[in-house]
């Protein structure tokens, strides 16, 4: 553990034509931090990425490695490695050959070669698949493979892109888990690229939410979910309702723009007495998304603007809550649990 | 019209089965049909006094093709389509590489037509205008005069085995003819080939420390290697058979091609002709063996 960052952004700009994929990115992921780059497709976070490996230079700006400037070395001999959103495993080598790789290129000799890809192999869960080819196995155990091929190198810094992406739901959050324990494990940063809200809460120590080349939030998940910085974080990370002008006026006595999430938004009775520090409102339920877990009403205001409304069914069924659909109702939520944000949608 | 589409469509393998019985009866009678008859023409023998092929099986015609002279003649040919196959594959990969990887759309059309447009023009015109520019007084000489480089001509003539007393009556003109004339049938299967290796692979490379040779060396090549063995398969062949280059830049020792042109034409020794074109066959097959071994097939 050492108080360097392991990679560094200093004012980093990438463009690609007319495209500016990342603009003026300043970011400082720390050692044995598991770090996410979260945005929709197109944000710019798998352009960090590549940056890091050293697939792409910056336009401007610089990035450090471990406080070592990163201009000028080539990927090849960065102390970093990729796993691939497409596993890139060669195709015309063993299971074993692929992970040893990297030792290969770097003249580590056959037998510490033989053991350490074998302890990579088995830090995976896959020690019997060493003599299997990349087109005899599954896609989680690809995944897997790719994980231990980079792992086996013992880099500082691992780099993921969207190495969860092809694979099912329940795979996807089994891979989660373990990805999490490895990196506990081996005890080395992992950058994890994802444009899934929910897999870069689970995982990471702290993320960054990106938008058009920039990064809107940094910050632990609790403090991106709770405090969203601006609308655009708010929604993409979870649903949330933004509430702005006249709305807002009406609501709070004030203009100022604010965020809050369905999941604080209760239905109350009519009758229900309420403190000071709550704000309610009435409006007409039109839309009912029915969860399992959870229902989602769609509430449409007097002025015409729709709210989201989650509640757990805890005891409610399908057919009790798609009775709600053209109801009056009530809402109601704690000041508190507003958040104020800069900037629009 | 309509009933009878249906009733192709209701049974999809009668319809296959006429789709494919035209290719399949071509290659099966009239192409392998020709090949076994030609294979069998090397077991009958010519009657020296009549001038008749006599239609007994008999291997005096094989006891014939294996002399010194003849086995000169495969060793020359073999050497011959190693080196263009050699070189040609040298020549492509560059080419190809950047045609897979780099190059724009306009630039890969561009690059494939300039690629192809020689096949447009007749081959005999293309190998005859290499007989001038080789020549003696040909472009090459004059250019050589001009920068000084006569002495490095006549050097490269004066080698034994390839050189001669010009370019155009060496066997260096006839490989940088042939060189010329079956690149493109290298280049084309290469990109191919090339175009099937995703650029993660390469990045995948560097990313472990893979050095560019090392790149290169462990995963470029072993995944475009299909591509070299297609591309081989055709400069080798074409190589082999030839009999035009090797006539018209050639010196006077023989080339297969030549060989069979000689006995069957000049001579009228269809059986020893027949002998010199089982050559080929049995020297493709045993490069195909090669190429398995050497793992060719294993990443299609």
């Amino acid at each position: 553990m050492s108080d360097v960052p392991a990679v560094r952004f200093i004012r980093v700009c990438r463009r690609f034509g007319e495209v500016v994929a990342v603009d003026d990115v300043s970011l400082e992921i720390q050692d044995r931090e598991f770090f996410c780059l979260l945005g929709p497709s197109g944000s710019g976070k798998t352009t960090c990425l590549r940056l890091v490996a050293g697939f792409e230079q910056p336009d401007s700006g610089a990035i450090e490695l471990a406080g070592k400037p990163a201009a000028g070395v080539p990927p090849y001999d960065r102390d970093v490695n990729t796993v691939f959103q497409d596993y890139a495993l060669f195709p015309h080598m063993s299971v074993r050959e692929n992970v040893g790789y990297g030792l290969m290129v770097r003249k580590v000799n056959a037998a510490e070669r033989e053991r350490r890809v074998q302890e990579a192999l088995e830090l995976v869960r896959l020690p019997a698949a060493a003599e299997r080819r990349p087109a005899q196995l599954s896609g989680g155990q690809k995944q897997r493979v790719a994980l231990a091929r980079a792992l086996v190198n013992r880099p500082r810094v691992l780099l993921l892109d969207e190495p969860l992406g092809a694979l099912d739901l329940k795979l996807r959050q089994e891979m989660q888990l373990e990805l999490k324990a490895l990196q506990e494990k081996v005890g080395i940063t992992f950058v994890h690229v994802t444009h899934d809200q929910e897999e870069a809460l689970s995982l990471s120590n702290r993320l960054a939410v990106f938008r058009d080349g920039r990064i809107e939030q940094v910050g632990t998940p609790a403090e991106v979910y709770e405090q969203p910085a601006t609308a655009f974080v708010a929604d993409f990370v979870g649903v949330s309702n933004l509430i702005q002008g006249t709305l807002a006026t009406s609501l709070t006595g004030s203009p100022g723009a604010f965020t809050i999430r369905p999941e604080r938004i209760r239905l109350v009775s009519e009758s229900e007495a309420l403190g000071g520090d709550v704000c309610s409102t009435t409006g007409v339920v039109r839309d009912v998304v029915y969860l399992g877990m959870h229902t989602r009403y769609v509430v449409e205001l007097p002025g015409g603007e729709r709210l989201f409304v989650a509640e757990q069914n805890r005891a409610a069924t399908a057919a009790q809550v798609h009775a709600a659909r053209g109801r009056r109702v009530r809402l109601a939520w704690e000041r508190a649990a507003q958040r104020p944000v800069a900037g629009s949608r | 019209m309509r009933r009878l589409a249906t009733a192709l469509h209701l049974r999809p393998r009668l319809t296959l089965a006429l789709l494919l019985a035209p290719p399949l009866l071509w290659l099966g009678i009239v192409y392998l049909g020709s090949l076994l008859a030609l294979v069998m023409q090397s077991f009958f023998r010519l009657d020296d006094y009549t001038g008749l092929v006599v239609r007994r099986f008999t291997l005096s015609t094989w006891r014939a093709f294996f002399t010194p002279a003849n086995l000169d003649i495969v060793a020359r040919s073999v050497a011959m389509a190693s080196a263009v196959t050699l070189a040609t594959a040298l020549l492509a990969f560059p080419l190809a590489y950047y045609m897979a990887r780099y190059a724009r759309a306009r630039m890969r059309a561009f690059l494939m037509l300039a690629v192809l447009m020689p096949l447009w023009s007749s081959y005999l015109v293309r190998v005859y205008f290499w007989k001038l520019i080789l020549a003696k007084e040909g472009v090459v000489s004059y250019l050589a005069a001009i920068v000084g480089l006569e002495g490095v001509l006549d050097f490269v003539l004066a080698l034994p085995v390839v050189g001669g007393p010009s370019l155009s009556v060496s066997p260096l003109g006839a490989f940088v003819a042939f060189v010329y004339v079956w690149l493109p049938y290298m280049v084309l299967p290469v990109v191919a080939a090339l175009e099937r290796v995703p650029a993660s692979f390469v990045e995948a490379s560097f990313d472990l420390g893979g050095r560019p040779r090392q790149t290169l060396r462990y995963v470029t090549l072993p995944l475009a290697l299909p591509g070299f063995v297609a591309g081989g398969i055709f400069t080798f062949s074409l190589t082999l058979g030839d009999f035009v280059v090797p006539g018209a830049l050639g010196n006077s020792s023989f080339f297969l091609g030549q060989a069979v042109l000689a006995h069957q034409g000049t001579a009228g020794n269809v059986p020893l002709a027949a002998a010199f074109t089982v050559v080929p066959m049995v020297l493709m097959a045993l490069y195909l063996v090669l190429a398995k071994r050497l793992g060719a097939f294993e990443a299609l």
